[in-house]
């Protein structure tokens, strides 16, 4: 083969079909508005939070859970305190400052979340498999995450819709969603709650009654897929969508600036 | 006066077997190279606590070091979950190991409560939460001025803590700067604190700048300026974190073999921090390397 030949055959990196991880990164990030201060976890989240400052969310404002504020972060993030989220942010906070004077006094709109288990009313657990005293898998724990659930307007959670994660009833609860139902969370006091479930199959949200129910369908998923490895009957949509695929736009800023060594996006999630 | 010393006579001298622990910092600056030398030295019945307890819980842990870890998140960050902690907890290897639970925020109220001396501090956290079932620590209470409710957490006061941050001089006041974390809750609420920095600086420096100051030296027991003393974590300004290093850790430590041979050969096998960094070799430290990029200094003026 020539040199010629090579090139005229080479595809431009948006030509090549999506994958299943950016389309959830892209229904992520279509989520989010411009005047929106979200909390940022890394590996999608971070990645959905930067297609969309780059696209219809200019003024998005990125907080971390290590304190940092307007975080402007140049190359993939390796942990929730990369150093890159501290290097050219508008402030830093102690951790104390953040928690204290940020999440729970209700500065911040969104925040993203993921879990082992996630149940009807969006409770996660990310606490322990199993009994609490004898677990058969010790998880990582809350973290940030119960006080996000909490205390954010809009938690998103992104997650693979695997078996057995989405079971009636979580083991533990870490995070709170609509924990008996909208008005039970209304009666613990906390305002808010899950927005959004998007995972490897669709995007769910959740009805009157705090129960998640299937919105839209990505392209490659069907009702059964879903259903068959959900722990109870699931609803779906009257109005049941197809998820809009990425734009040529999305798939060049996460193929090429935000995630160019598929650190998150790789063709296997 | 000057505190400087050695990791090795400060771990001497300041931790004893059975002594509460907190090693600070938020992924950042954490305390690798005093972890390391705790193991060294053989210390046991520890209670080890720590936000993120990290790789260099997981380290102490596998060394069997702790009888308990009190946390709110247990892996490693960017990659998954903490393989010692996990058989400790689990499958009681090498150790079993009592937990106390918290969330990032209960456990910095906590530690708040313990650096404010105060009985407890109150905190919207916990909510709707089964956390408060498992920890005495957490209780929940009403509003004394309305039918408001919080949740309150029991102050956190380790025996020993050990911060690290960019350069302090030889008498214990520290500059830090990049992300902060817990480090100087975590300081004020120990008895006894360890003081791991980068590099020695003059008082000079430090009263140049004092908005960047995190821990005067009131507060600080011993100095150790031990270069790379946080790596396979970082140090902002001075070295990224070796991404390597954390990956590697999820199959080296899967294995109860594997990882003795690692602590055989980081740990045991070195006998202080100088000897590490050059098993690691230049190659591997100058990777790590950052460009610079300085701050614009500010005018704090000279009034006369």
């Amino acid at each position: 083969m020539t040199t010629d030949e090579t090139e005229t055959t080479t595809e431009t990196d948006t030509e090549r079909a999506y994958t299943n991880s950016e389309l959830m990164v892209v229904a992520a990030a279509r989520e989010l508005e411009s005047d929106d201060s979200v909390l940022v976890g890394i590996g999608k989240p971070n990645l959905a939070c930067n297609v969309a400052k780059r696209t219809h969310a200019p003024e998005l404002r990125m907080v971390y859970e290590s304190g940092t504020i307007g975080s402007n972060p140049k190359t993939p993030l390796l942990s929730i305190g990369d150093p890159g989220l501290a290097a050219g942010a508008l402030s830093i906070e102690p951790m104390r400052n953040g928690f204290n004077y940020y999440l729970q006094a209700g500065r911040l709109d969104v925040g993203f979340l993921g879990g082992a288990q996630i149940d009807r009313h969006g409770n996660i657990n990310s606490t322990v498999i199993g009994d609490y005293d004898d677990p058969v898998v010790r998880l990582p724990g809350s973290g940030g995450a119960c006080e996000i659930a909490c205390h954010v307007d809009r938690t998103m959670i992104i997650t693979p819709h695997t078996e057995r994660r989405f079971p009636e009833e979580v083991d533990f609860i870490t995070s709170p969603g609509y924990v008996g139902g909208r008005e039970g969370r209304a009666e613990l006091g906390l305002d808010g709650g899950p927005e959004a479930v998007i995972t490897d199959l669709g995007v769910y949200r959740f009805n009157d009654d705090g129960e998640l129910y299937v919105d839209s369908l990505h392209p490659s998923a069907t009702r059964d897929d879903i259903q068959s490895k959900t722990g109870w009957e699931i609803e779906f949509a009257d109005d049941l969508q197809q998820t809009p695929e990425p734009t040529d736009e999305e798939l060049r800023l996460i193929r090429e600036v935000l995630d160019p060594e598929e650190l998150y996006t790789d063709q296997a999630e | 006066m000057s505190k400087v010393t050695s990791m090795h006579d400060a771990v001497a001298t300041a931790v004893d077997d059975g002594d509460s622990l907190y090693l600070a910092g938020f992924t950042h600056l954490i305390p690798f190279a005093a972890g390391h030398e705790i193991i060294r030295q053989g210390r046991t019945d520890l209670e080890l606590i720590r936000a993120t307890p990290d790789l260099i819980y997981d380290q102490l842990i596998a060394a069997g070091c702790a009888r308990k870890v009190t946390f709110s998140w247990a892996g490693n960050p960017g990659v998954g979950s903490l393989p010692a902690f996990r058989r400790a907890a689990e499958d009681g290897y090498p150790t079993e190991i009592e937990l106390e639970e918290y969330t990032h925020f209960g456990m910095i109220a906590a530690l708040e409560a313990g650096a404010s001396n105060l009985p407890f501090m109150p905190l919207r956290g916990f909510i709707g939460s089964d956390l408060p079932e498992h920890n005495d620590n957490i209780a929940r209470v009403e509003s004394p001025f309305d039918d408001d409710y919080v949740y309150a957490v029991a102050p956190i006061e380790p025996d020993v803590a050990v911060i690290r941050a960019q350069r302090a001089d030889e008498d214990g006041n520290a500059h830090l700067w990049g992300i902060q974390g817990e480090v100087k809750l975590a300081a004020l609420a120990a008895d006894t604190v360890i003081l791991s920095v980068e590099e020695q600086c003059s008082e000079e420096t430090i009263r140049s700048d004092p908005n960047r100051t995190v821990i005067t030296a009131d507060e600080v027991d011993h100095v150790v300026v031990e270069p790379y003393g946080s790596h396979p974590s970082y140090a902002q300004g001075y070295y990224g974190r070796d991404n390597e290093a954390y990956l590697s850790w999820a199959e080296t430590a899967a294995d109860r073999e594997t990882v003795e041979e690692w602590l055989d050969e980081w740990v045991y096998g070195v006998d202080d921090r100088r000897e590490y960094v050059e098993q690691l070799g230049t190659e591997r430290i100058l990777d790590l390397e950052p460009e610079t990029a300085y701050a614009t200094p500010v005018n704090m003026g000279e009034y006369r």
